[in-house]
């Protein structure tokens, strides 16, 4: 009898032998280091500005700047605030990324499609392509790109004139754009307005065709009804067609549009350099897509945009939008290395203003607050994407 | 019978096969493909031969730097007179051969390594105290070596040392930041999730600032380290979070089985780990491995900005020279070659070993 009564009153396990207390204990224990760490290294923080006379806190930002910003989005001279400069150069890393990304996923697309071309030709060149950009570090591309600006391009009196009313110099690439007129604003709305009304229409076309079967050409009334509308909007204010042409002024032109050579060689590295991976990334996305989805496609007599539409492209984007979007990540993380050919993003205006006012702490915690915040809200918004794109599968 | 021998000889026409099929097939088949390969080949005839006329014919190899500005074409004469500078640094430049003993060595057992078969206890050992007389070699003090202080690396051997070490010390921390992520411990789990996600959204650029400006401020007073130091440990730390993702990355692919028979076999977590679980995770992801050590080495060219003096930095100084100055595309297209050469070896090798691996499955 005394053996039943042991079974059901297990013995007493010490608390180094059960799991869950041991997991506790061990967490106890690690946590305890993690605060006597971060205890040691603040109160040496502490200590050490003490010292150097350096006060904490962000009360910097409301200060006047004193440097000048060579290119901003936002008015902004010297006499701004430090938070002001740091704003012109979040705006600056915005501006460059944004670009950037834009023409990275076209060009990377082109040069990933061309490497499954059967042109041996083409193919063997896209592959070149990658395998040369891949395996050079950005750093030296961005460095290569704009030494090419800085010598060999001539001054500004002998500017390269490669086409009607764009002018190339060491100081920068100068554009002819049209002069503002109210029309082009007009323009612009009447091309909003036409987004809202293509999206109107697509949902009921698909509406309509789930009801009744029938197609609805959506692609070509709306490319119709996106471009017509700026159009007939820039007719109705009577064809304005007046330049304004960059003219060589002194030593720099002026009019125009300017765009410095930090801002295009920081652009071409990072482009040049992460279309190599996206080229990549999106042969990888199509080749995944048996061939047999193209030919059941095809022999259920589909015509080939829809086999392209309905049965490749979805299949194939769930396979590249993670990768993809990891990738976009990546150009705005490496869009930081402006810093080293003094292009004025935000990691630039901020190692200035560390060097002015020494809040090197501040500074330092921003620059990854911002960079974090580009990539939680980027990885937010493709969590977001995959979803829908997942539900397409049944 | 006399029909069938006639139809024997008959061979497929000429222009179906040999070079001018191969042609037909692979570059004119059909009008789009015919009208690309021709804009192509005008392309290539515009590029290739002007640039190969810059490189190779126009050139001035072997002369001073006044001389090479005369030449219409590259001036390669700024690796020639100043290789040593660019590939060594500020070391003393009598001695040079122990930093080019020290790459010579790792060389050797990167070669000897890639052989899979050499994958035993002894290539560890070797791996070991190799690394450890290199440094010796770079630092000296001992067996009649002159000391070399090392503010006075640079060059190649600062950016091998900075990735070899920055690997080697990220790759036990990336796993053990991999299995706290998929720990049951909830709080390990967080601290571990953090640090990666953390990691991995900064740019290396802000992680470097940090190692440059604010370390300094966390230690007492009169306590340093030097720059390459804390550049590497930059380093470590950067490499270690996305190492942590392709090793979750292995411990996911594991099959429950695996744990729930290593648990039936009574073996404690560890045990699982280091028997069962960890030498078949880390063999699926070698091929990510190898590019995140590619991509290491690439990252450690970022350590021009924070003014330590690795192969691209040493070139920038080189072109600062008032001799020199304006040839800055030849000199970067020789750091390119060279970094091309190391991340394209390891990529063809990650290529074989991903072969390799997947007939042995």
């Amino acid at each position: 009898m005394g053996n039943f009564k042991d079974n059901a009153t297990p013995e007493r396990v010490p608390f180094w032998l059960d799991p869950k207390k041991r997991a506790i204990l061990f967490q106890f224990i690690t946590f305890c280091m993690l605060g006597l760490l971060a205890y040691y290294l603040v109160s040496n923080v502490l200590i050490n500005l003490q010292k150097q006379k350096i006060a904490t806190g962000f009360g910097f930002l409301r200060k006047e700047a004193s440097f000048e910003i060579g290119e901003s989005l936002i008015s902004y001279s010297a006499a701004s605030t430090y938070g002001r400069a740091l704003l012109v150069g979040v705006l600056n890393t915005i501006k460059v990324a944004f670009i950037g990304v834009v023409i990275t996923i076209l060009l990377g697309t082109i040069i990933g499609v061309a490497r499954l071309s059967t042109n041996w030709l083409v193919s063997k060149l896209a592959t070149l392509y990658v395998e040369v950009m891949q395996d050079i570090p950005v750093l030296l591309q961005l460095f290569f790109w704009y030494a090419i600006f800085y010598e060999t391009l001539p001054s500004p009196q002998q500017a390269l004139n490669p086409g009607a009313g764009i002018y190339m110099s060491n100081r920068g690439v100068a554009f002819t754009i049209p002069e503002a007129h109210p029309a082009y604003k007009y323009m612009l709305l009447t091309f909003l307005v036409g987004c809202l009304i293509v999206y109107v229409i697509r949902r009921w076309a698909r509406k309509r065709q789930e009801r009744t079967g029938q197609l609805f050409p959506t692609f070509r009334v709306g490319i119709a009804i996106l471009f017509g509308l700026p159009f007939i909007t820039w007719l109705a204010f009577g064809t304005p067609l007046k330049m304004d042409a960059p003219k060589l002024v002194g030593f720099n032109f002026e009019g125009g549009v300017m765009v410095s050579p930090e801002f295009i060689a920081l652009l071409m590295g990072l482009i040049l350099y992460t279309a190599a991976f996206v080229a990549e990334v999106v042969r990888a996305g199509i080749q995944s897509v048996s061939k047999g989805q193209r030919e059941a496609a095809m022999s259920i007599g589909l015509r080939p945009t829809f086999v392209l539409n309905l049965v490749i492209l979805p299949q194939a984007l769930r396979v590249i939008v993670p990768p993809l979007t990891s990738q976009m990540l990546n150009l705005t993380k490496n869009s930081s290395l402006a810093v080293a050919i003094g292009y004025p993003d935000f990691v630039s205006v901020a190692n200035t203003t560390m060097n002015q006012t020494g809040q090197s702490i501040e500074g330092v915690a921003l620059i990854m607050a911002v960079y974090l915040f580009f990539s939680l809200s980027t990885s937010a918004f493709m969590n977001w994407y995959n979803k829908r794109v997942a539900l397409v599968e049944r | 019978m006399e029909q069938a021998a006639q139809t024997e000889e008959l061979r497929p026409p000429i222009t179906d096969v040999g070079l001018i099929g191969w042609v037909k097939t692979r570059l004119f088949n059909g009008v789009f493909n015919s009208i690309l390969t021709l804009v192509t080949l005008f392309f290539l005839w515009k590029v290739v031969p002007p640039v190969f006329r810059w490189a190779f014919i126009d050139s001035a190899w072997y002369t001073s730097g006044q001389a090479c500005r005369q030449a219409a074409g590259a001036c390669w004469s700024i690796i020639s007179n100043n290789y040593r500078f660019m590939l060594f640094g500020f070391y003393p430049y009598d001695q040079q051969w122990r930093p080019l003993a020290a790459m010579l060595i790792l060389f050797g057992l990167l070669v000897y390594s890639r052989n899979r078969d050499h994958w035993k206890k002894p290539l560890a050992y070797g791996w070991i105290s190799g690394l450890f007389f290199m440094g010796l070699l770079m630092k000296g003090g001992i067996l009649g070596l002159k000391p070399v202080e090392s503010t006075q690396w640079g060059g190649l051997p600062l950016t091998l040392l900075l990735a070899v070490f920055g690997l080697t010390a990220a790759y036990p921390l990336g796993v053990i930041l991999a299995l706290g992520r998929r720990s049951k411990m909830q709080g390990v789990k967080v601290l571990c999730v953090l640090y990666i996600e953390l990691i991995r959204g900064v740019p290396l650029i802000s992680l470097l600032f940090m190692s440059a400006i604010i370390f300094p401020l966390f230690l007492p007073e009169g306590v340093t380290f030097n720059k390459i130091l804390r550049a590497q440990v930059a380093i470590i730390l950067f490499t270690a979070a996305y190492i942590a993702e392709v090793v979750r990355g292995g411990l996911q692919a594991m099959s429950r089985g695996q744990y729930e028979a290593a648990e039936s076999l009574g073996l404690s977590y560890t045990l699982t780990m280091r028997l069962v679980i960890l030498p078949q995770a880390l063999k699926i992801v070698i091929p990510p491995t190898v590019s995140i050590l590619i991509s290491a080495f690439k990252d450690t060219s970022l350590v021009v900005i924070i003014a330590l003096f690795d192969l691209l930095k040493t070139t920038q100084s080189v072109l600062s020279n008032p001799e020199w100055m304006g040839f800055s595309k030849e000199a970067y297209v020789f750091v390119a070659i060279l970094y091309f050469l190391g991340c394209f070896s390891m990529s063809n090798y990650s290529r074989k070993l991903e072969r390799e691996l997947s007939k042995g499955n």
